[in-house]
């Protein structure tokens, strides 16, 4: 602004508003990881010995055949060049389309996500359900008998191949046992019944009220989530344990003994308390380990999820399949990362 | 999963279930539905036109009609007449003129029609998708369909470039390709010119015993019987392939009576299957052959005697009855059997002293060095094992090198491979087929770039096998051309590059109230209309 007196003065810029500095700041944090992400997986997918023209033209296609597909997937522009048209896509929400089955690749993980989410919460759900306890209890009676017994369940879970497990489980609860549904969403009875709203099965046959579905849904994925449930019990109560003890060893919990505090109160409203912020940690990259798609998983149990459709895209060289899941993984870690970065808020007074 | 994974689960799982005995409450399909547990994940497309690959071709051809097919009763009575009642072929051995049968409805109801017939084939030629060499060897172009495939009346007369064999022609009709789709739904779904391709990969307009109700990419496929197929309509109303990967998830299934067929069990897996109560195992031979190449620019296994001796250090035998149990059996062949001209003769078997001959004879210098590429699947690998041991029993070190389809086979499709271990399957179900590879090869220079042809990758001039190829294709007495056939493999087993060692057998195990299962055998898919239970 021009003065009176000819010289010029800059109006001092107003600070911006905390929340809305940190919201700017969280966005191109995101922005930027997600451009590193894209781009290290691209050029990762491109420099991978996999072939996808000879996915799409077959092993005995001839040279020229051969040249021209490649072509026609733009592999003869330099690297730079096909990412930024990749990128210019991606911007749009358009992955491209499959390089075999020619669908597009969002339609696909449309599809199958929701089946990854439905399994992973309730796994994620009977996770935290068992596993906080079980970790809190372990460490109040540290070396009782309940003190061993989490410890093994967590040795277990950590040593254990997953698809042995799962094969078990399958053998004994459904071969042998006959209490839950075998490998699949649905018995084949109940397919294409209820119609597909979000794509979970459990939520969709409930919003239509039809129970004999969710009931045979239920039973299928009841395994699948137990299995998973049961990994992420082990991470999650042996966590839990160790945060605890360092909590009941500190100082504070002792003075609050001796204020004549009950037990329950000083576990719970006292040394739990300060362990919560650690637990979101542990429980958001437990939820989002399994929404990465726990491949065995879903291949043992015929789970249409993510993980096994990531596997069969990158086995089947369909690099626009692979680069779109791994695009879709990679949200859920941000976006998890960005929830417990919200929580930690919540529970944790400095951060405020 | 690795070998060791796989071999430990199945034991595991067959081992409970010895112990324990599965299904306290056994579940059954119902009586009029076929669940099948496969391997679907390789479908891309179900137009076809496009289609190319083995699951594709099983709905493919339950959906599609074609002027000719092959009778699941009876496969190795050849093409018969389908679409087409009959056919006549002019003089010139270059035109093939078909009767359309009356009375075939497509599943909207459109009658069948010869224009039906032109389209679709001219279509096929048209879109030029990765099947379409099968019609266009005979010289149709997009440019000449329309004089070289033309409808008249009820009449669809076909002109080829050259006076092939009639049954090469017929042969490849058979094919996916050859599938007869209806002229006026596609068109109705017709997208910027691309004649209903994108709206018929997943949709199914056909008159043939089912039709497609849905297909979810590597989840299922399900489809419902036509009650107008004009053998009747099949017994199975409804058949649903699951996706299931895991062998022992499949077997649990089939015991547990919640499927009916189980199309890609482990050879550990079958022999559980085996022993269970109400399974039996359905053994088909397919066309997929498992072969060695000897690379000719290799100056010791340029050598006649060093190719016979290659063939000697094979453990045929040793491998078929260890980890190919069942699964593969003993083929020197390059025609699969049941194939036309196809001959069942095995001359070689391991040899070591034998070998030790032929190479003293050629001169091969002690301790020679070569190597061989092979793609990383576990009976590949493990064939490459046993082929390395036994060579090193004359001194002959073999340097293994795995890798993935893109690594292998670039260097095999460059002739840069001493030695390859592969597998090969026919495209269509005529001799020409895999004589055109193996025993073809035109111009033998790196010029040429004939990547396509397997006598090129491992630098073969075939020494006169060539020509006899070529005559066989346009040889028209059915029995001279499968004498001929006959007779360049007697050559080709002697001379050439190639050991082959193993036919696939196709191992499925199913329900014993399951019956008239036919999965196609060496030259043809799955037929679900006459299976009952």
């Amino acid at each position: 602004m021009a003065l009176t007196d000819g010289t010029e003065q800059r109006r001092p810029r107003a600070p911006l508003a905390p929340w809305l500095k940190g919201s700017l700041l969280t966005l191109g944090s995101i922005a930027v990881t997600m451009l590193g992400l894209l781009f290290v997986t691209f050029i990762i997918g491109r420099v991978m010995p996999i072939d996808p023209v000879l996915a799409i033209v077959g092993e005995r296609a001839s040279q020229s055949t051969y040249d021209a597909v490649y072509e026609q997937l733009g592999l003869d522009k330099p690297l730079l060049v096909q990412f930024f048209y990749y990128l210019t896509d991606v911007m749009r929400g358009d992955f491209g389309m499959s390089l075999l089955n020619a669908r597009p690749v969002s339609e696909d993980i449309a599809r199958v996500f929701p089946a990854t989410l439905e399994l992973a919460t309730m796994g994620v759900f009977m996770g935290i359900v068992l596993g906080v306890p079980l970790g809190v209890i372990a460490a109040v009676r540290r070396g009782s008998w309940i003190d061993q017994v989490a410890r093994v369940v967590a040795l277990v879970g950590y040593s254990m191949p997953i698809f042995w497990l799962g094969l078990m489980g399958l053998l004994i609860f459904y071969g042998i046992l006959g209490w839950v549904g075998g490998p699949g969403r649905l018995d084949i009875f109940y397919e294409d019944i209820v119609p597909a709203r979000t794509g979970m099965i459990l939520v969709d046959s409930a919003l239509a009220g039809d129970w004999s579905v969710f009931k045979n849904a239920f039973s299928h994925i009841i395994l699948p989530a137990s299995l998973l449930g049961y990994y992420s019990l082990a991470y999650i109560s042996r966590m839990t344990r160790s945060f605890m003890l360092e909590q009941l060893s500190a100082e504070y919990v002792t003075t609050a003994r001796v204020k004549g505090m009950s037990e329950r109160a000083v576990i719970w409203r006292h040394a739990f308390k300060n362990i919560r912020v650690q637990l979101i940690t542990v429980i958001a990259l437990s939820y989002a380990n399994l929404l990465e798609g726990s491949v065995l998983t879903e291949i043992i149990f015929s789970w249409p999820g993510i993980g096994s459709y990531i596997t069969t895209a990158l086995l089947s060289a369909d690099m626009n399949a692979v680069l779109g899941g791994t695009v879709v993984v990679g949200l859920i870690f941000i976006c998890l990362n960005i929830f417990s970065d919200l929580l930690y808020r919540v529970f944790d007074p400095r951060s405020k | 999963m690795n070998a060791m994974n796989r071999l430990l689960t199945s034991a595991a799982l067959g081992l409970a279930i010895g112990v324990t005995g599965v299904a306290a409450s056994f579940a059954e399909t119902p009586a009029n539905m076929l669940v099948i547990a496969n391997r679907i994940d390789d479908v891309t497309t179900l137009d076809p036109a496009e289609s190319f690959e083995f699951a594709g071709s099983d709905i493919s051809r339950n959906i599609y009609q074609k002027l000719v097919n092959f009778d699941p009763s009876d496969l190795d009575a050849g093409y018969q007449p389908e679409i087409a009642e009959s056919w006549e072929v002019s003089n010139d051995g270059q035109t093939i003129t078909f009767t359309i049968r009356d009375g075939l409805t497509f599943h909207s109801g459109n009658p069948v029609t010869a224009a039906d017939v032109e389209f679709s084939l001219r279509r096929a030629v048209v879109l030029n998708k990765t099947p379409s060499f099968i019609l266009t060897q005979f010289g149709f172009t997009a440019d000449n369909v329309g004089e070289t495939i033309v409808a008249d009346g009820n009449t669809v007369t076909i002109t080829t470039d050259k006076p092939y064999a009639t049954s090469f022609v017929l042969n490849c009709l058979t094919s996916t390709i050859g599938g007869v789709v209806d002229m006026q739904t596609v068109m109705a779904n017709e997208v910027d010119g691309d004649m209903g391709n994108e709206w018929l990969k997943t949709n199914s307009a056909g008159s043939g015993a089912y039709k497609l109700v849905s297909w979810k990419p590597n989840e299922s496929v399900t489809l419902q019987s036509n009650p107008d197929f004009y053998l009747g309509a099949p017994a199975m109303e409804r058949v649903i392939v699951r996706h299931v990967t895991e062998s022992a998830s499949q077997r649990l299934l089939l015991e547990r009576g919640d499927i009916d067929i189980a199309r890609d069990l482990n050879p550990e897996d079958i022999a559980g299957a085996r022993d269970a109560d109400g399974v039996t195992i359905h053994d088909e031979l397919r066309g997929r052959l498992m072969y060695l190449a000897f690379n000719q620019k290799h100056p010791e296994l340029s050598k006649p005697e060093v190719r016979q001796a290659m063939k000697y250090l094979v453990d045929y035998e040793g491998m078929q009855n260890s980890f190919l149990n069942g699964q593969y059996t003993i083929h020197q062949n390059f025609l699969p059997r049941t194939f036309l001209g196809a001959v069942d003769e095995n001359p070689f078997s391991l040899n070591v002293e034998k070998a030790k001959e032929l190479l003293a004879a050629a001169g091969v210098p002690e301790g020679l060095e070569i190597e061989a590429g092979v793609r990383e699947a576990q009976e590949r690998i493990e064939i490459a094992q046993t082929y390395q041991n036994a060579l090193a029993q004359v001194g002959i070190k073999l340097n293994i090198t795995v890798g993935t389809a893109k690594q292998i086979l670039a260097r095999y499709r460059a002739r840069e491979l001493d030695v390859y271990i592969g597998a090969w399957g026919p495209d269509y179900p005529d001799p020409h087929t895999n004589a055109g590879t193996f025993a073809f090869n035109p111009d033998n220079s790196d010029e040429a770039n004939a990547t396509g042809l397997l006598a090129w990758r491992n630098s073969w001039d075939t020494g006169g096998l060539t020509e006899k190829v070529s005559a066989a294709v346009v040889e028209n007495d059915r029995d001279i051309r499968q004498q001929m056939y006959s007779d360049i493999q007697a050559t080709f087993r002697d001379t050439s590059p190639f050991a082959v060692m193993f036919q696939k057998i196709e191992q499925a195990a199913m329900r014993d109230n399951v019956a008239n299962v036919n999965l196609g055998g060496a030259t043809t898919a799955v037929s679900y209309w006459p299976i009952t239970k």
